[in-house]
């Protein structure tokens, strides 16, 4: 299965997706911000950082450069594409996923373990997952997901939850809650599955000795469900 | 304008220093050139009070690859991997903006580092606070860590470990300490020396502004109608920027057209130009007009004082221009061709076609002013005897509880949650252990680094606390099992102009010269800061020291968290009863005279050499140094992270309980072990004459001290965590 | 009343974000640009009905906390 990897000049996870992708047996390739040309992949990935410094607001100057017309193509035409954290902001400003990204309810970055719960597995990236309750890594100081009531009506009328935020018992509370998200939303998919925004990094979890072992899981299963589709 | 005596006091030169320049230049200098003489001859670049001291430290050792006089030291971590480290000082901007002067400090650092070739894998800081009860403290707290996280965490360097204190002493002057470290190949290691003639001097990164220019300029804009708009401005860290700055640079580091490359920190242009001009004994030629400029009519004097942030010179191989051009270029970054190597030996500065300064470079350098500062000697305070009664009315769960939740030993997770501590991948030891660890990318090997102080100590007597910050250090780096290296020091000091500032300076130098020796630790890299005083009051010496270790397998790293019930409780390490300068003493007697633990440098090592083999041998479980707040506070943080009680044996030494328990003597460890190992540790230890003794046996949930004290692991917990978060919220 | 407070950098110091926004409406094609710098705008709701007084107290709250007058400088605007 081939990946890409989209490298903006502030990226700074882009190298860490790279390890986790290649290590679950991706062929993965690093793409240029300032390339026209996405290369043939069967997922896309927009890795966390600092795209553009985050400046004015995150995500939306990444979201205006050369590369993301491709990726918004190949989005449209079924394409995976998986943003992780400042991936995630910027598929947000591309209007790929709705809703926008805020600053963290008590203004503070947070980088710390927590635990996700999936909405549901109908969709490639969860189909099959082992457990229900997986424990990511978060780093960030704007993952507070916030829509209108409209569009989170929208949302859940058409299962676009990805993942909650929740504690080890599955239980999706307020005080499980990091960044002040709505309804403890973690992550987004747009209407068709394809394309995934979620602020935990899974690609921090793929060793026993670095904060655990999930983000194993969930690459493993990714690459199977890939597999398997095509 | 006509330069003076009264324009070089100005300038912060002492009227003695400004007949020096004009003799050594056998003119008046005029205003550009003063303030080149004035950035060079300053205390922060000359190191004029703290060289002749500076000189005594052990700087060689065999996995010393670079020792200080570089922008950061390097050691050998085998197999051709080194690693570049140095801490730095941020103190008295943080003091007046703290988010951008820690985060230019933090930015500072990591420039020096991959100025070198390397890659930055890991920051460490040592921050330091006034009373928690003093009104600026949350804020700059506040500040300050928002600063660091901001920019190390858009840098994607995970910050690994810390320290943080809170001491009234700095309520009008904070400690912002920054470490970073990086990873190199060891033939790729870039230098600053220049060499070979007519070789273009190339200027990269961000525009100059007139950022930082400080009292300099305040001193040439009061000849200047418009003074408000001159007034001298903080520098802003751009991190983006500086993201770009560092793959540009590694970019280009990558091929061989680099011939010397230094960073603009401190007195920028100026002291960047002038210190590869001095290592290659060449002359440096500079045209003004082609430095890029942020704002207009800068004039030379500002372009060659400015500190914006984000810039770095360098020499290149002749014909490389376009070549590195297109790099810059494609991270867009401002590149700019400025002048050349001469064989002149002087910097010479042109601007508008005409000739601006013309210094003679190792005026600037060797022959800048050194100082022999006149210092009084600490002696050893009196020992306090404490008679045993004080203790009968105090209950140990009690003391546990305010000690446990002091400013100075609570859980300091409100502060490195905010820190990205796992990007990069590597991590394997997080904040709140002895020492951050993170693996060395791509192979078995892990790298350990602490970052330690002990004022209390050094104030009570300089000597002593210099020798126990190192030993500290290297425990701290023992405990995870790592081979302790080298350190980096940044010794935060009073004025030196005060005999007893300087002489704490003097013997806390002396007192880690000692230890570093002792123990094979030499001092690779480091920085001074001195007057750090409000009025006549300095703050307490604070020498932070920043030691680094290897850990060969990191699958044999240790953590200090209890493992599992049953297992046995070992205490490495002779516990004799000292009470003086301990939290105790200090918190719950109110005293804060006495001396501090006596170091001996033989214990240390022999302990800690022996903990190491016990390691390699598989047999420790987890383990942590005893140091501030005594046995019991380092069980507790040993319960409190594996989430295990322990049932304590009674002392078998004849002191009293409390003393055992709070005392803080030297040279000890909290090591567990399985049962079935007992013999074989013991024989080890024994056979290596290292004390050791069973302080308990690992059980569920509770610490039982003795028949009438019992604390759970949930009490322990929230005495420890809650406190900051509170303080944070009031 | 409503007093509105503008925050701004001072002229000399370096605006990291204006910086990269001006690249980036280079790049969208704006190419008329000479200089972006990025500031704060406050709308404050006060219970003073004098427009002096009502000025007064938020030109305090600037001076004390919204800027920071080593780097910033604010303009108070009325509102209403």
């Amino acid at each position: 299965m081939k990946s890409s990897v989209i490298t903006f000049p502030g990226s700074n996870c882009d190298r860490d997706m790279d390890v986790a992708l290649n290590k679950f047996g991706f062929k993965n390739k690093m793409v240029w911000h300032d390339d026209n040309e996405l290369p043939k992949s069967d997922l896309v990935v927009l890795p966390g950082g600092f795209s553009y410094g985050d400046y004015l607001r995150c995500g939306s100057m990444a979201s205006k450069s050369k590369i993301m017309k491709s990726v918004i193509n190949f989005a449209k035409s079924g394409g995976l594409v998986m943003g992780i954290c400042n991936g995630f902001q910027i598929l947000v400003e591309t209007g790929l996923v709705p809703g926008v990204l805020l600053r963290n309810k008590y203004l503070e970055f947070i980088c710390k373990n927590v635990f996700i719960k999936p909405a549901n597995k109908k969709n490639l990236y969860f189909k099959n997952i082992d457990k229900n309750i997986l424990e990511f890594h978060i780093a960030h100081n704007e993952g507070n997901y916030f829509c209108t009531n409209d569009q989170l009506k929208e949302i859940e009328d058409n299962n676009q939850i990805a993942i909650y935020y929740c504690n080890n018992k599955g239980q999706i509370e307020d005080k499980f809650n990091p960044n002040g998200s709505i309804k403890n939303i973690a992550g987004i998919f747009n209407k068709e599955k394809n394309v995934l925004g979620m602020m935990p990094h899974p690609e921090r979890m793929i060793d026993q000795c670095l904060s655990g072992e999930d983000g194993s899981l969930f690459f493993k299963n990714l690459i199977n469900n890939i597999k398997n589709a095509s | 304008m006509l330069v003076n005596e009264n324009i070089a006091i100005e300038h912060g030169l002492k009227s003695d220093e400004y007949k020096k320049i004009c003799k050594l230049l056998k003119r008046t200098p005029n205003l550009t050139e003063l303030g080149i003489f004035s950035a060079m001859w300053n205390e922060h670049c000359s190191y004029k009070s703290s060289r002749l001291h500076l000189k005594k430290l052990p700087t060689k050792g065999k996995k010393v690859i670079q020792g200080p006089g570089e922008n950061a030291g390097v050691i050998d971590i085998e197999d051709g991997d080194a690693i570049v480290f140095k801490i730095e000082s941020h103190n008295h901007p943080s003091f007046i903006e703290p988010y951008q002067g820690a985060a230019t400090g933090v930015g500072g650092i990591m420039r020096d580092v991959f100025t070198m070739g390397a890659r930055p894998i890991a920051n460490l800081n040592s921050i330091h606070f006034g009373s928690t009860q003093h009104k600026k403290t949350k804020n700059l707290l506040r500040g300050v860590v928002h600063g660091i996280g901001g920019y190390g965490n858009c840098m994607g360097v995970p910050t690994i470990a810390g320290q943080t204190s809170f001491d009234s002493s700095y309520n009008g002057n904070i400690l912002v300490n920054a470490m970073t470290l990086g990873l190199v190949k060891k033939n790729k290691i870039f230098y600053s020396k220049a060499a070979g003639l007519d070789k273009p001097v190339i200027y990269v990164g961000s525009k100059t502004g007139r950022d930082g220019i400080h009292g300099a300029s305040m001193a040439s804009a009061s000849f200047d109608e418009k003074i408000e708009e001159k007034k001298p401005t903080v520098q802003v860290g751009d991190p983006f920027t500086e993201k770009l700055l560092l793959e540009a640079c590694l970019e280009l580091m990558e091929g061989d057209s680099i011939i010397a490359i230094q960073d603009m920190g401190a007195a920028g242009l100026t002291s960047s130009s002038i210190e590869m001009a001095s290592k290659g004994n060449l002359g440096i030629e500079i045209n003004l007009n082609k430095v890029p400029c942020r704002e207009s009519q800068m004039t030379p004097y500002e372009i060659m004082l400015s500190e914006s942030q984000e810039r770095m010179l360098i020499i290149l191989e002749k014909g490389k221009e376009e070549l590195a051009k297109k790099i810059f270029d494609k991270w867009n970054l401002d590149f700019s061709v400025i002048g050349k190597t001469t064989n002149s030996k002087n910097i010479e500065l042109f601007f508008d076609n005409k000739q601006v300064a013309k210094i003679p470079v190792n005026t600037l350098v060797e022959n800048s002013p050194m100082y022999d500062r006149k210092w009084k000697k600490t002696k050893l305070p009196k020992k306090n005897k404490f008679k045993k009664d004080v203790y009968n009315d105090l209950k140990i769960q009690d003391i546990l509880k305010k000690i446990l939740s002091n400013p100075n030993i609570c859980s300091k997770e409100w502060i490195w949650q905010q820190y990205d501590h796992t990007v990069m991948g590597d991590t394997i030891q997080k904040p709140g252990g002895d020492s951050g660890v993170v693996r060395v990318h791509g192979t078995e090997k892990a790298v350990a680094a602490s970052v330690d102080s002990s004022a209390v100590y050094c104030w009570a007597h300089p000597l002593t606390g210099g020798k126990q910050v190192v030993a500290e250090n290297w425990r701290n780096l023992v405990s995870v099992g790592a081979t302790p290296i080298a350190i980096t020091n940044c010794l935060n000091f009073g004025s030196p102009e005060n005999e007893e500032n300087m002489g704490e300076f003097v013997e806390c130098v002396q007192g880690i010269g000692e230890a570093s020796k002792y123990l094979n630790f030499p001092v690779v890299s480091g920085n001074v800061s001195f007057y750090n005083q409000t009025k006549e009051v300095g703050i307490k010496p604070t020498p932070s020291i920043g030691g680094v270790g290897l850990i060969k397998d990191y699958k044999k790293m240790i953590t200090m968290d209890f493992k599992e019930n049953n297992n046995i409780v070992l205490i490495i390490g002779k516990t004799e009863g000292h009470m003086d300068q301990s939290l105790f003493a200090r918190i719950i007697l109110d005293k804060k005279n006495g001396p501090p633990p006596e170091v001996n440098l033989f214990n240390e090592k022999n302990n800690g050499q022996s903990l190491l083999s016990l390691i390699e041998k598989g047999l420790v479980k987890s383990a942590h140094d005893i140091s501030l707040g005594g046995i019991i506070v380092a069980l507790s943080k040993m319960c409190i992270k594996g989430n295990r009680g322990i049932k304590l044996n009674k002392a078998k030494n004849l002191i009293n309980e409390i003393e055992y328990l709070f005392a803080e003597d030297q040279g000890r460890y909290i090591i567990e072990i399985n049962q079935k190992d007992l013999n074989e540790v013991n024989k080890i230890l024994d056979k290596n004459s290292v004390y050791h003794e069973e302080l308990g046996i690992i059980i569920e949930k509770d610490m039982i001290i003795n028949s009438k004290t019992k604390v759970s692991i949930d009490e322990l917990k929230s005495y420890n965590t809650n406190w900051f978060s509170n303080y944070m919220s009031s | 009343m409503k007093v509105s407070a503008i925050i701004t950098l001072k002229k000399d110091v370096l605006d990291p974000q204006g910086k990269v926004i001006h690249q980036t409406l280079d790049g969208m094609g704006f190419k008329d640009v000479n200089e972006v710098r990025q500031g704060k705008y406050f709308e404050i709701d006060v219970r003073e009905n004098d427009p002096a007084k009502a000025k007064g107290v938020v030109e305090d709250m600037c001076k004390k906390l919204l800027a920071n007058l080593v780097i910033e400088n604010y303009k108070i605007i009325e509102t209403q």
